[in-house]
């Protein structure tokens, strides 16, 4: 813009250089004032937005735990090698810091996240603090392991080692079924502890089967709202809408009345003789299936209707008199001008899709759950913000591979999302 | 009535408005913190009104949700917002580990453990109502007569219909051992070796198919109602509610029960300790406690309070001697520890 007003400003010799100036004066003017009209928003996404999420996201590595409360046992455990049986020194910090920190009462939210690393840790460190050997004794690690035998088992001294770092990937590699040995090599974690990748793959196969159904029966949907008369589409706008505006809750609990065994449409089945026994429709992955593509579907409807009403019919009709049957005058004509309703559509639903929970929870079986409910359950019920960040994160990277293996395939420019 | 709850919350709101601090010159002031609804109601007329009416001192009503960052704040600043807090077990052991309770002076109260049931009397708490984790099955269902014990609940020949289990591992573990025939005082002894985990789940596995799996604990009593399920687990409180005021025909099965408590703690170094434990003291007499279960469906933890409690509710009271005759802790301790590593297993069980 600015380039385009200088260069023509040039060619008037003796006022170019003040002329040039006042310009710039002007542009910077408006590009200030453009800024603090901006500032609000900005400052709104950045506060409520960006912050919250790098917080969380920071939250999945940090290891802050054993160093705030233990520091001069973090400090020996650093310069352990973690080579066979902790030296006598190491114990000794060891048994003094666990004293203090049970004085100041700050050995049980070690123990929380010790617990992480090796389950049982933590009452092991509280049965520790209460019946601490004398700290003059001649060979601690031998009363400490005599007073609990895990104390000779080097994993427990390799947890504590892991946890004196200032960063962990130890919440990273569980979100990816993946764990530290006490040689503090990457293994996989066994098979009965493995889940999340399980959980990632079903979330995203569940994603991806109600945007196939959102896809087929939202688009005939589309096409009815376009091509009818403005009065009867909008009735059928606010139709489509009316879900809109009900709380999630409220619709999810209409599925369960609806779907249950002894639920309406069980009753009326049995009652016509479609089947004679109720069938399961709900608390398994049907009633997911059902009850996502209800929510999702205007997602996909309204960036098709909205790309729909902008093709003239006389296309349709142009490729009928250069002799197309219906059927290719849709494939070659039609079709094509809709794809970037479809693709905006397919985008939209997909992600929405991928972050789901209460729905999968309350109609959903056992095996049924999605990524979001673990992250949901580290984060209130079993307060483990690390693994709940970890999860958000792995979430997040999955988002982000479909967006650009997408972006790749179909071209995020050109869609409309209405 | 409306206008006194009303009063409370002024007066609540106004000391919270100031700092939140109950001043020391207000010795004659005490504030309670309980879970609200109508149980802090119970509490309400069973102790607050009576101590009011005896000491003539003032008895103030918060409420909380288990929070215990608003306790640590409270004691690390010195900001104490609340004389005593009603807590459940876990709060109890969490906030006794880190140091967040007082510890109880037993000889300052009067009474010791020996009045109360077992695990009642904690060091950081003193126990007072009982609730229990049971199941209960719809009269309506099973008109010859219905399951008497976990071991009937995977019966799914002789008691044919679905079953309502919580979707996470705290009991349903618990459970499935009491089924395979793990006597009640081994239960947690077997559930925490990996071979007792795996005898529970593969106890666990055998009823699979017959499971309805809920999330939330107002849903057993809506899944018996609409008979989605023949029997479920529920918390005792919720079915007694659905029984007595919905009118449902369900019955509580008592049998091998897991039963959970709540405590009355002092927030650490708190400089009114004394009128706290005045206040407690009052609460644990008998014939107050026996007094609660005019208004609620829990049981009195001190065992001298069983001749106060109304007739009428004491065969739906967790403690009742025909209640108890079967019936296990609920180890809190073991749960602190354990919670993480069994829910992977359980969620992964779950999944399969």
């Amino acid at each position: 813009m600015f380039a385009k007003v200088a260069n023509p400003t040039a060619a008037f010799a003796p006022g170019s250089a003040e002329l040039q100036v006042q310009l710039r004066r002007a542009e910077r003017s408006k590009k200030i004032w453009a800024l603090v009209l901006i500032a609000p928003l900005f400052l709104f996404l950045a506060v409520t937005f960006v912050v919250p999420i790098a917080r969380t996201l920071f939250l999945s590595v940090e290891n802050p735990e054993l160093r705030d409360m233990m520091p001069d046992l973090a400090a020996a455990l650093q310069a352990w090698d973690s080579d066979g049986t902790p030296p006598d020194s190491l114990v000794r910090t060891f048994a003094a810091d666990v004293l203090t920190a049970h004085e100041n009462r700050t050995l049980a939210r070690v123990g929380k996240r010790l617990n992480f690393s090796i389950s049982g840790f933590r009452s092991l460190l509280l049965k520790t603090a209460r019946r601490m050997p004398p700290q003059d004794s001649p060979d601690l690690l031998a009363e400490l392991t005599a007073l609990d035998k895990r104390w000779g088992e080097r994993r427990y001294w390799a947890a504590l080692k892991q946890a004196s770092t200032p960063y962990t990937v130890e919440y990273l590699l569980a979100a990816v079924d993946h764990q530290f040995n006490p040689d503090g090599e990457i293994v996989e974690k066994p098979p009965e502890r493995s889940i999340y990748l399980t959980v990632l793959a079903r979330t995203a196969w569940i994603s991806f089967v109600v945007v196939t159904i959102c896809l087929f029966l939202g688009y005939p949907i589309a096409y009815l709202l376009a091509t009818i008369p403005t009065k009867y589409s909008n009735l059928l706008l606010l139709l489509l809408l009316l879900p809109f505006w009900t709380s999630l809750l409220v619709r999810t609990t209409a599925w369960l009345v609806l779907l249950q065994n002894q639920g309406v449409v069980n009753d009326l089945a049995i009652w016509i003789g479609l089947w004679d026994e109720p069938v399961q429709l709900i608390r398994n992955r049907l009633g997911v299936y059902i009850a996502l593509v209800h929510i999702m579907l205007p997602f996909m409807v309204l960036p098709l209707f909205s790309v729909m009403k902008g093709i003239s019919p006389t296309h349709m009709k142009a490729a009928a008199s250069l002799g197309a049957t219906p059927i290719t005058a849709f494939l070659k004509v039609y079709l094509p001008q809709t794809l970037p309703g479809a693709g905006a559509g397919i985008l939209l639903v997909f992600i929405l899709t991928l972050g789901f929970y209460i729905t999968p929870a309350l109609v959903g079986g056992p095996s049924d759950q999605m990524l979001s409910q673990f992250i949901a359950f580290n984060a209130s019920t079993a307060v483990n913000w690390g693994m709940a960040g970890a999860l958000s994160l792995l979430l997040m990277v999955g988002v982000a591979i479909f967006f650009s293996i997408y972006s790749r395939l179909v071209g995020v420019r050109d869609l409309r999302l209405g | 009535m409306k206008l006194r709850q009303l009063s409370t919350v002024l007066a609540v709101s106004v000391a919270a408005g100031f700092g939140g601090t109950i001043s020391a010159d207000a010795a004659d002031t005490i504030t309670v913190t309980s879970w609200g609804g109508s149980y802090s109601e119970s509490q309400r007329k069973a102790f607050h009104e009576p101590f009011m009416a005896e000491t003539g001192k003032t008895v103030l009503e918060d409420e909380w949700n288990g929070d215990l960052a608003r306790v640590r704040a409270m004691v690390d600043t010195g900001n104490y917002q609340t004389h005593v807090i009603d807590a459940e077990s876990g709060q109890l052991v969490a906030g006794c580990d880190e140091g967040l309770w007082e510890k109880i002076d037993y000889t300052a109260l009067g009474f010791g453990p020996e009045d109360f049931l077992e695990g009642a009397a904690h060091e950081c708490g003193v126990g007072n109502i009982s609730w229990s984790f049971v199941f209960a099955y719809d009269k309506d269902q099973f008109p010859d007569g219905g399951p008497q014990n976990w071991a009937d609940f995977w019966n799914v020949e002789k008691f044919p219909g679905k079953r309502g289990l919580r979707k996470s591992p705290k009991w349903n573990l618990e459970y499935a051992l009491v089924a395979d025939g793990v006597p009640l005082d081994e239960i947690y002894e077997v559930l925490g070796t990996e071979e007792g985990l795996a005898r529970a789940l593969a106890k666990l596995d055998e009823l699979r198919p017959h499971v309805l799996w809920y999330e939330t604990s107002a849903q057993p009593p809506q899944l018996l109602a609409d008979k989605e399920v023949a029997m479920s687990s529920a918390a005792n409180g919720r079915i007694y509610t659905a029984i007595v005021n919905d009118g449902q025909n369900f019955e509580i099965v008592w049998d091998s029960q897991a039963m959970d408590f709540d405590f009355w703690v002092i927030p650490k170094g708190h400089p009114e300790a004394d009128l706290a434990l005045e206040f407690i003291k009052f609460a644990s007499r008998p014939e107050r406690m026996g007094d609660q279960t005019n208004y609620v469906s829990y049981g009195p933890l001190r065992t001298a309070a069983v001749e106060y409690v109304n007739p009428d509710i004491l065969p739906h009271l967790p403690t009742a001697p025909d209640n108890t005759v079967r019936w296990f802790k609920t180890d809190t301790q073991f749960w602190a520890d354990n919670r993480e590593s069994l829910t992977e297993r359980f969620n992964v069980w779950l999944a399969q």
